[in-house]
């Protein structure tokens, strides 16, 4: 089966700044990958580049086999780093408001980790705490049936209990040809949950291997490598 | 019981020590079915694909076999069930003697020191 996400030599610039240079990588389906780099590395140019948001400077990214565009769109579901819905709306005109752009948006999924985590449906977005925003956007997210599903820092502002929640949802909503993409600082919170990591420094890549290669190659974990490969 | 796995060592490794384990100490019975690659990922914790990979080295090892249909069981053979519960003792001696060696307590003294444990522990518990 071909690669749910390639890319060729994709090369991101701002001005005359290189955020992504020559980056050459694919994803294969069925895995959870981690993309892991210090502030400024690349990570959220690269997921908005899956996405659609940016367009290549040079080089190539792929979905499926096609350009970032609205057929991929309708299998890739993108959970940017940032607020991105309006905060005047409930949490059950959200639920609707995704059914209505999402053909793939499952109600019942997402009403299922609503409760869950204890969240009303009739509050406002706007009157939610940080953490509680964080988790109802996650929510929305994963409740698609999507093929690729890219979360730029999904568990950042979430408590430690929900963090846990939130990684067992993801192993049990997860399908074995669905893959996801996961940028995050917290990598021990979510190392065991990793089938592989891909490092990137100053926007180049700087590894690309399974979890238990990295621990058996450096008797280390992908935590403490981390630490290591970009100590201040 | 949670599944504590460490930090340096492979994580399919680990997994297959502690369901092997379960299975030597008959948390799981000869004969029994193994819950599901899914389940046990959940429990654990970790990635399906990791727990997948355990569980096939642990078919290797023939500790386990795979009905194609069914799922997976845990073998009934028990030789080899006895063969590895003696491997694992053995594993547990070796590191044990070893920690004593490194306090710098030589074999006969530990097994004095096992003796008394083992004969003398009303009295010396008690006190």
């Amino acid at each position: 089966m071909r690669p749910i996400l390639e890319c060729q030599r994709l090369t991101k610039k701002y001005g005359n700044f290189y955020a992504l240079s020559d980056l050459t990588f694919s994803l294969d389906r069925g895995q959870i990958v981690g993309l892991l780099g210090p502030n400024g590395s690349g990570k959220t140019t690269l997921i908005k580049l899956a996405a659609g948001l940016l367009v290549p400077t040079d080089g190539h990214i792929m979905i499926n086999g096609l350009a970032p565009c609205t057929d991929t769109k309708k299998i890739v579901s993108y959970l940017p780093d940032r607020n991105f819905l309006n905060e005047h709306m409930r949490v059950r005109e959200l639920l609707s408001f995704y059914k209505d752009f999402y053909e793939n948006f499952s109600t019942e999924r997402a009403c299922k980790m609503l409760d869950s985590l204890e969240i009303d449906r009739h509050m406002q977005l706007q009157s939610l705490s940080k953490g509680t925003k964080e988790k109802v956007q996650l929510a929305l997210v994963m409740s698609r049936v999507a093929d690729l599903y890219i979360l730029d820092e999904p568990i950042g502002g979430v408590d430690p209990a929900a963090r846990d929640y939130i990684l067992r949802t993801i192993l049990t909503n997860y399908d074995e040809n669905a893959s996801i993409l996961i940028s995050t600082h917290l990598i021990s919170d979510i190392e065991n949950v990793l089938d592989r990591v891909i490092f990137l420094k100053s926007g180049q890549l700087a590894l690309n291997a399974s979890v238990d290669e990295i621990r058996t190659q450096y008797g280390k974990s992908v935590d403490v490598l981390f630490r290591e490969v970009f100590k201040c | 019981m949670p599944w504590n796995l460490d930090d340096s060592r492979p994580i399919y490794l680990q997994l297959m020590e502690r369901i092997q384990h379960d299975i030597v100490s008959g948390v799981y019975q000869p004969g029994d079915k193994l819950p599901s690659v899914r389940d046990l990922a959940l429990d654990a914790a970790v990635n399906p694909n990791t727990m997948q990979k355990a569980l096939s080295e642990l078919e290797r090892s023939g500790l386990v076999y795979s009905h194609r249909t069914s799922g997976r069981f845990i073998t009934d053979d028990s030789t080899l069930l006895k063969k590895i519960k003696t491997d694992l003792a053995q594993e547990y001696i070796s590191s044990f003697l070893e920690q004593m060696s490194h306090l710098g307590i030589s074999g006969s003294e530990t097994l004095e020191m096992i003796k008394q444990t083992l004969g003398g522990g009303d009295n010396e518990t008690n006190s």
